[in-house]
């Protein structure tokens, strides 16, 4: 029985646990791509780079508050400069479609064209953040390490195996929740978000019902930019900051969007809990959780990995040409041409 | 952006494309006279290489609209192509691990074409996800089964030179067409998946592959030898060391500089001669790269004039003007897409396929998707999307500007951070990052020509 309750234990602290916070991050940003998605009516491929740079904006302020002194105690000072991060990113994403976006939204441009020029912020951002921050790993994180260490579980629970629950992943799982609930709420119940979901429902029966175009469009980029902006500090928090891995979650993040169905809310959370729990349960080698529930002669001598971790893109790509062949619109029904 | 604007110019461009192309040549001998002839040559053959890969991607965006943000991928699969095609096969290797890996590759085949049964078996009946998903499986666990031991054994065998199959031991040029014919089937699957739909499915998809086949080359050392890099590709042009040996060649260089040599006594002409022959060794070997480029470039450039002319052309025009019209008038959009989809991708692959001929070697950990797919995207959007001079013209240009920025970049950095003093620690930062302002102007230039003159310089001439 405890070796069961071993191999449990290994798992939930290998793969369920992890893929749960990295699904969270998955979803915040997949959040950002589908409400631009909505409102805007493009797939914005900056999303990656805004990510990264609201880690670097919050990564420079929590720098600057620890060499004042300023600390949050047990939790991640980063928690303290992330209102800034936000701030920063918002500026620079209104900048950006005050100078770039607005132009082919007047011009009512195809959506390609659209793409295309995120495909050109996305590169600007991608140079200015590593003119800020260099290309190289940075670590962040400070305060108490673990929200649940592995001497506390062993103490408590009497198993070999240990449950251990870091800080970042904890935070990560709770910032979520209440942000995704304070975004449905802010949907569902304010009048802006009600005006925001006409807007996307229906543009000309939108702008015939009075609801400022340009209002609904600045708030969708102050939303993406915080959205954003916490996805890539959790990230960051998590796994450690390093520019090219932000660039390498677009792919995910389009996964999550698509599964879920292009343009719904609801379906790009529960996308990104997909990809993340597929990419996590195929790269990760189950030798250790086997050799707890098989007899001894029959534990594997292999790794027993579907999968190597370098290819765990693959796994995103493969469920969204899986959802493009069997149902491109998503599990939702989203949009689709 | 690929239809054409209403307001744009109606004239004829030919003195335009001849001025540009002129001032192009014109800055190249100005790099020769000042730098070095080697250096010209050198940007020269880059320029022709993207400007290969420029018409690739005109075809795509230009003639279609149809966006590839997975050019870097298509390149690779060139690339791949050298080492296939041209690399000695190692025997040894193949006795060891050869058959497990074919076997393996046979079984992942066989697991494909079993699943495609199960789904037509299958349609419409309960399980029928479930059945496929286990004949995957299935196929993966035991191709993968066979397939590990084979390549543990490949990658034993002498790892510090070789540990991969090598390739067919083939005369380079031909991985040229190869790389064609790779990057086509990649496009292939790609636009059977994604083309029909959404248009911006086709950017992510092609985006998610390129990211995949990449990680394929890095990591699959029976392959590609992965980050270990492949050097010493075959070279389809004598190598400089024998050709400094060779008595005609000696000769040439001599009679070429005979006025020069003529007022020397024999010691210093000797040694003359030496530094000379050694110089026009290496400027002859890169003449010989352009010539054959060019070759190719103009072959393509000349298929795609005629093509983009012919009643295809009017029809591929039509179609990207007006889907829904065409449609109507009973053209097949998706067939023609998925067409011209795989013929740019096949040029760009045969451009990747020379630049890593040229390089002479094959580094999977050098593709960036800044440098292989921003980079061409720049090109064709500043050089006019839909003019295939115009293409081409952007790749000359843009990979200048790419290859000259850099120093200009740090050049300027310096001069506006030396009131800091050398200990400066803001002044060595900025100078470390000077090479990131590169990328932040090539995508101001891409926004900036897209919003201010989407036609680019030449721009697509009205019929």
């Amino acid at each position: 029985m405890t070796d069961y309750l071993n191999a449990l234990v290994v798992f939930a602290n290998f793969v369920f646990v992890p893929a749960l916070t990295y699904g969270c991050q998955l979803a915040l940003g997949s959040l950002g791509v589908t409400m631009i998605y909505s409102v805007l009516r493009f797939s914005n491929f900056a999303q990656g780079e805004t990510m990264a740079f609201g880690t670097v904006i919050t990564i420079m302020v929590t720098w600057g508050l620890q060499s004042m002194g300023i600390t949050l105690g047990f939790l991640p000072t980063a928690l303290l400069a992330l209102p800034i991060g936000i701030l920063v990113t918002a500026l620079l994403l209104l900048a950006t479609d005050r100078y770039v976006y607005r132009y082919y939204r007047t011009k009512r441009s195809k959506s390609i064209t659209f793409v295309m020029a995120s495909l050109g912020v996305m590169f600007i951002m991608n140079g200015l953040v590593r003119l800020l921050l260099g290309p190289n790993d940075q670590n962040f994180a400070d305060g108490e390490r673990f929200f649940l260490s592995a001497d506390a579980f062993r103490a408590w629970s009497g198993l070999d195996e240990a449950l251990v629950i870091r800080t970042s992943q904890a935070l990560t799982i709770i910032l979520a929740i209440i942000l995704v609930a304070a975004l449905f709420w802010f949907l569902q119940r304010t009048k802006t978000g009600k005006a925001m979901r006409a807007y996307a429902d229906n543009e000309n029966l939108a702008l015939l019902s009075g609801i400022n175009p340009d209002r609904i469009v600045r708030i969708t980029w102050i939303i993406t930019a915080a959205l954003a902006t916490v996805a890539g500090v959790l990230y960051g928090l998590d796994k450690g900051y390093k520019p090219l891995s932000y660039y390498n979650l677009l792919l995910p993040i389009f996964a999550a969007v698509i599964v879920g169905g292009i343009g719904k809310p609801i379906g790009a959370i529960v996308g990104g809990f997909i990809i993340a729990f597929s990419e996590v349960i195929v790269t990760y080698a189950y030798k250790k959780v086997l050799t707890y529930v098989l007899p001894t002669d029959m534990a594997p001598d292999g790794l027993v990995q579907l999968l190597s971790t370098e290819y765990k893109f693959a796994v995103s790509f493969v469920i969204l040409v899986i959802v493009l062949l069997v149902k491109p619109t998503g599990i939702f029904k989203g949009k689709v041409l | 952006m690929s239809q054409r604007p209403s307001t744009a110019p109606l004239h004829d461009n030919t003195v335009r494309a001849s001025i540009a192309f002129l001032v192009m040549a014109g800055i190249l001998i100005l790099i020769g006279v000042t730098q070095s002839w080697a250096l010209a040559l050198t940007i020269l053959n880059l320029c022709i290489i993207s400007a290969i890969m420029a018409l690739g991607v005109n075809i795509q965006w230009g003639y279609a609209g149809l966006f590839n943000v997975g050019i870097m991928g298509f390149a690779a699969l060139g690339g791949l192509a050298t080492i296939i095609i041209s690399m000695p096969p190692v025997k040894e290797a193949w006795q060891a691990g050869g058959m497990r890996v074919l076997l393996a590759l046979l079984m992942m085949l066989a697991t494909i074409s079993a699943a495609l049964f199960v789904h037509k078996l299958m349609q419409g009946k309960r399980f029928h996800g479930w059945l496929i998903a286990l004949v995957i499986i299935l196929g993966v666990v035991i191709s993968r089964y066979i397939l590990d031991p084979g390549v543990a054994a490949i990658e034993a065998v002498n790892p510090a030179s070789t540990g991969y199959l090598g390739g067919l031991g083939l005369p380079v040029v031909f991985a040229w067409l190869v790389g064609g014919l790779l990057a086509a089937g990649a496009a292939w699957l790609i636009g059977k998946i994604a083309l029909g739909l959404r248009s911006d499915y086709l950017a992510i998809a092609t985006l998610g592959i390129s990211e995949i086949l990449v990680a394929v080359m890095r990591n699959e050392d029976w392959l590609t030898r992965g980050v270990k890099n492949v050097t010493g590709l075959p070279r389809p042009v004598p190598y400089e060391l024998e050709l400094q040996q060779a008595p005609w060649f000696i000769n040439l260089v001599e009679r070429l500089n005979s006025g020069s040599l003529m007022g020397l006594n024999s010691t210093d002409q000797a040694a003359v001669l030496q530094t000379l022959v050694v110089d026009s060794a290496s400027i002859f070997v890169k003449l010989c790269y352009t010539g054959l480029f060019a070759l190719v470039l103009i072959i393509i450039l000349q298929l795609c004039v005629l093509a983009l002319d012919s009643p295809w052309g009017r029809m591929v025009r039509a179609i990207r003007d007006n889907e829904v019209a065409a449609d109507a008038m009973g053209k097949d959009v998706t067939g023609r897409h998925l067409q011209i989809f795989i013929l740019g991708s096949a040029v760009v692959g045969i451009a990747g396929a020379m630049l890593a001929t040229l390089d002479g070697q094959f580094t999977p950990g050098s593709y960036s998707p800044l440098r292989f797919t921003f980079l061409i995207w720049v090109m064709v959007i500043v050089g006019g999307s839909g003019n295939n001079l115009g293409a081409v013209l952007g790749g000359f240009l843009v990979w200048l500007i790419w290859v000259e920025a850099e120093p200009v970049g740090f050049w300027l950095m310096d001069a506006l951070t030396s009131w800091m003093g050398d200990g400066s620690g803001l002044r060595k930062h900025l100078l470390d990052s000077a090479q990131y302002m590169r990328v932040i102007i090539m995508g101001a230039v891409l926004l900036l020509v897209m919003r201010f003159s989407p036609w680019g310089l030449l721009p697509e001439q009205n019929r």
